[in-house]
């Protein structure tokens, strides 16, 4: 191994994973913090902190010149750069070129291909991967020519970046002037790219991806799918592989879907294609590739027995790519994103001071968090504090240890979502499998218990 | 009361002047110890005492003093004290800055960015060894700002 140093360029829950796989693998490593994480659990963990800047994420885990620096000056071989912040930038792969540091994720052109989402859809054309009607709105005249061809309701995107940023929903032709303004400053403001493109709205799809890994030679492997479509405004809370009451059939043709289009972009590194899946009508259709590891990256290692951040550290450092014959999928596993939030108040982030935390453990159940008694929540980033893991050998068995995990958890001094998670577990509709990304609408419609508000003052899981 | 930089002076040319090798001085939380070069130290900053004769050392043992400030790193980067290798450093201890003085370069991937003073006073302390990495928030260096 020639990585012998990495610096990791994030925080939270992701940092402390990162340095559990360095830890296995005998690498050494050193964090880049902000101000506001200096005494956070995963600085607590790590072989040297070097403080990158302020609490402003601009100024610190946006900032790669000095991330870069950082790892210059640490003595560091690479750069893992976790999910979110600058993982998606193609100006940190870049800089690590410049510098002689290996960045640890795909190469720079490929994050350019993929994070343009239009140059994406033409390269899943080109992969022979269906995508949802629709194309560039470049002009208004473009983009009513385009809404035209393509049926109502529509969705205006951004081409810059995903995550729900920039999108809007259209149901009358006469609103789409007005919503391609809204979704060009939001884009403009969240991505600097203003440009806009339209596609189809899939009311009632699932959210299906596909793990990828790539070598950059042109070979790739998947280590099967997650369906991701308990979501609320496009942020998914529930996350599970294999996805539930899918044919055999539309299975292996998402899989093989995604190996084509990361073969067709000889992807490096590893790499999730997002799919929507009409499971009634056995359809799917190409959304969008993340060029990173993803939040929701521990169910596959679940149920494959392959640590994904290992593979990456392996595959940036030369070691290769594994066979595709040595991935096996076993059993099932479902995770929860435990967020600080308020559940019953929109969700509202709920930042602060963490009073006492016990989280779950026991058979087939895994946590990662920096969360710990104590633990400060700073207001500057995403609420994720945890995620909730459980692994069985069929669904059933999964969401039973999910369930009961979720039950043993206990959080106060901030707001959580627990109480949504324990309500999503129980409701029939979410057991029975296959839920489209309508469910949570649903489940709050059906329990109106989930929306009354809490006395003031309390903050309890 | 507090101390000027006159005030300073003036004890630190009567204690020049006396037999004493060392003097601790406490007035309204400020503390300033004086020590002779050559006596035996105890200060964990060295090169803080000065060269000539007598060192003035403004160590206050809690940072009440108004007039004491930190200059403080503004980010992530490499410390020079000078503007190039072999040149005369932009300040030394003792060295008298004004609001706008350079005092260092802070060079961040070939990019040199300049740290000023930020108040006028006199350098008390210098931290980072020249060449090394200083991280955001870490103090580079203490001042007596003039009152």
């Amino acid at each position: 191994m020639a990585i012998r140093r990495i610096l990791i360029a994030n925080r939270g829950e992701i940092a402390a994973r990162i340095i559990r796989s360095c830890r296995a693998l005998n690498i050494e490593v050193v964090l880049a913090v902000s101000s506001a994480d200096r005494d956070g659990e995963p600085a607590r963990q790590a072989d040297r902190v070097v403080c990158i800047g302020s609490a402003k994420s601009a100024d610190s885990y946006l900032n790669a010149a000095a991330i870069v620096h950082a790892a210059v000056a640490t003595g560091a071989d690479a750069i893992h750069p976790g999910y979110g912040f600058l993982s998606e930038r193609a100006v940190l792969p870049q800089l690590c070129a410049r510098a002689g540091i290996v960045f640890i994720g795909p190469t720079a052109d490929q994050i350019v291909a993929v994070g343009d989402k239009l140059r994406a859809r033409a390269a899943a054309e080109t992969a022979n991967v269906p995508v949802v009607p629709g194309g560039a709105a470049n002009s208004p005249e473009e983009a009513e020519a385009v809404a035209r061809k393509i049926s109502m309701p529509l969705l205006v995107k951004a081409v810059g970046g995903g995550g729900g940023r920039g999108l809007k929903l259209v149901e009358r032709l006469e609103d789409l002037p007005k919503m391609l303004d809204l979704a060009a400053a939001e884009a403009g403001a969240a991505f600097g790219d203003v440009r806009v493109y339209l596609e189809h709205y899939i009311g009632c799809g699932r959210h299906v991806e596909v793990q990828v890994l790539g070598d950059g030679e042109g070979r790739v492997i998947q280590l099967g799918e997650r369906d991701c479509s308990v979501q609320r405004r496009y942020q998914k809370l529930i996350e599970e592989t294999p996805a539930p009451c899918l044919s055999a059939a539309l299975r292996e043709s998402l899989q093989q879907a995604a190996v084509r289009f990361a073969e067709r972009i000889g992807y490096l590194s590893a790499g999730t294609v997002e799919f929507i899946v009409d499971a009634q009508r056995e359809a799917f259709y190409f959304l969008e590739m993340n060029a990173r590891i993803q939040v929701e990256h521990p169910v596959t290692e679940a149920v494959t027995g392959i640590d994904l951040i290992a593979e990456q550290i392996a595959i940036a450092d030369g070691g290769g790519l594994r066979l595709q014959s040595e991935v096996r999928n076993l059993g099932c596993a479902i995770e929860c994103r435990v967020n600080a939030e308020d559940y019953r108040n929109d969700f509202r982030p709920s930042p602060g001071r963490v009073r006492d935390v016990s989280w779950p453990s026991g058979e087939g159940i895994r946590v990662d968090t920096h969360i710990v008694g104590g633990s400060s929540i700073p207001p500057f980033y995403d609420s994720l504090i945890a995620k909730i893991i459980a692994k069985g050998r069929d669904r059933a068995s999964a969401l039973a240890r999910l369930r009961a995990a979720i039950g043993a958890t206990h959080i106060s001094g901030v707001h959580s979502n627990l109480g949504f998670h324990r309500a999503a577990l129980d409701d029939p509709e979410f057991q029975a499998g296959g839920v489209d990304t309508g469910f949570v609408a649903r489940l709050y419609a059906r329990r109106p218990d989930l929306s009354e508000q809490r006395t003031a003052g309390a903050a309890h899981g | 009361m507090t101390l000027t930089a006159a005030d300073v002076a003036e004890i630190m040319r009567l204690v020049e002047q006396s037999k004493f090798d060392e003097l601790n001085l406490e007035i309204d939380g400020i503390k300033l110890t004086l020590r002779r070069a050559g006596a035996s130290t105890t200060q964990d900053t060295p090169d803080a005492v000065g060269a000539v004769g007598a060192a003035a050392q403004c160590e206050p043992a809690v940072p009440v003093d108004a007039s004491l400030q930190d200059i403080i790193s503004p980010m992530l980067g490499t410390f020079y004290r000078a503007p190039k290798p072999g040149s005369a450093p932009f300040v030394k201890i003792g060295s008298v800055v004004h609001e706008d003085s350079v005092i260092a370069i802070i060079e961040v991937m070939k990019l040199m960015n300049t740290v000023r003073a930020g108040a006028k006073g006199v350098i008390t302390q210098i931290l980072p060894a020249d060449e090394t990495l200083v991280e955001f928030g870490e103090v580079l260096m203490r001042m007596r700002k003039d009152p």
